[in-house]
């Protein structure tokens, strides 16, 4: 089985989506292992403990941006948020407001892209 | 708003709702490389070249400085204009499913056959080579008889192996011979398409602008499409009756690996 996670019959989903369930669903422990992580560093009062802990912490926000860029790749949408609100300063809801209401929201205030992307996989 | 100035068109949303979902199922049957070839991206309209890791020399500035410099793919700008009567878009707005988007569906054709000709045969002018001009083997003959394909398919995938390269593999096929291959069956009722598929491991592909056929490597990293902006649809200009559309797209294509595709030569046209 891929994942207790589905919410839908496995043999109703195609490999495309249960292939991005798993990347969805390893984000998610990712991230909250750091959380984890970064609880044990604060709690402990061993300095030598709360060094690895937070070394494995940082390794676990590495794995965390990987599959998020696994994602992002094959998630136009995903990308265009990305691209929007990623590595800007400033106010992120003036970033909303200067890219319109929601920029995901009509076909015609995209940005245009087809989001087709990659074809390996798909029937011929 | 970015450079495709889709804004300014007098479209409403169901009407480019409706554009979108005429056009994008059609450009997923119509673009063969994109199901054979990595894909790399999108990196975006400000991504301009494909880094090679690269460099040329170059004359020093002066006697005690050497100089040389890096060598970059610049991506190509493929874009196929095309209009639409503003009334058959109006009445998307009104429910009509059945519109008259004739003119975008010749563009969405125009457009993936130009980049599956790039990827399968080159396009000189764009700097780009294509798989069929890369590949280190010699091509293989089809048998004017289909029957005899599962012959050649074999021998190009044997000439991959030998060279090391692992598969799964792929075919893509000129659209004539495809639907040969899709129309025959083989002694005992067997479809060839079916043993075609057994001996590659992976699909076939009805690709336009192919000649002949392609057997290549799926297992990644030997081929790489890089797009800087997936097919897009911007606006260019309108008058009362009509607007003015276009799908554009920038990429670049490199061949990594020129062992890992064998060209099939077919004498039929198509």
């Amino acid at each position: 089985m891929a994942s207790e996670g589905l919410h839908e019959a496995a043999d109703l989903l195609d490999e495309e989506t249960i292939d991005h369930h798993r990347a969805m669903t390893s984000l998610c422990e990712e991230l909250e292992a750091v959380d984890w992580y970064d609880q044990r560093v604060k709690a402990t009062s061993d300095s030598s403990l709360a060094e690895v802990l937070a070394h494995n912490r940082d390794e676990e926000k590495e794995h965390a941006s990987m599959t998020l860029e696994w994602l992002r790749r094959r998630d136009p949408k995903l990308d265009q948020h990305l691209r929007t609100y990623l590595f800007t300063s400033g106010s992120t809801l003036g970033i909303e407001a200067e890219a319109g209401s929601d920029p995901a929201e009509g076909p015609g205030a995209g940005d245009g892209s087809l989001g087709i992307g990659s074809l390996k996989g798909h029937q011929s | 708003m970015n450079h495709l100035h889709r804004e300014l068109a007098p479209i409403g949303d169901a009407g480019w709702q409706a554009i979108e979902d005429e056009i994008k199922p059609r450009l997923e049957t119509h673009l063969a490389a994109r199901k054979l070839v990595d894909f790399d991206g999108p990196l975006g309209w400000a991504h301009s070249a494909t880094a090679t890791g690269r460099t040329t020399s170059i004359a020093g500035p002066s006697p005690d400085v050497t100089g040389s410099q890096r060598r970059v793919l610049p991506l190509v700008e493929l874009r196929s204009d095309f209009i639409l009567r503003r009334a058959e878009v109006d009445d998307a707005e009104r429910g009509a499913t059945d519109l008259d988007l004739a003119g975008l569906e010749e563009a969405g054709r125009h457009i993936a056959l130009a980049e599956n000709t790039a990827v399968f045969h080159g396009y000189p002018a764009g700097q780009i080579t294509g798989i069929t001009e890369s590949t280190a083997h010699g091509a293989l003959t089809l048998s004017p008889d289909a029957e005899h394909y599962p012959t050649a398919v074999a021998e190009a995938v044997d000439v991959l192996r030998g060279a090391g390269i692992g598969g799964p593999y792929g075919l893509a096929l000129s659209p004539g011979i495809y639907t040969e291959i899709v129309h025959t069956a083989e002694h005992g009722g067997h479809l060839l398409l079916d043993h075609l598929r057994q001996i590659l491991g992976g699909p076939l592909v009805w690709a336009p602008g192919v000649e002949g056929g392609i057997v290549l490597s799926l297992r990644g990293g030997d081929f790489v499409l890089q797009s800087g902006q997936d097919i897009s649809i911007g606006y260019a200009w309108h008058d009362a009756e009509t607007v003015a559309l276009y799908l554009e797209e920038s990429f670049s294509f490199r061949v990594l690996e020129p062992d890992a595709a064998v060209a099939l030569r077919s004498k039929k046209k198509g």
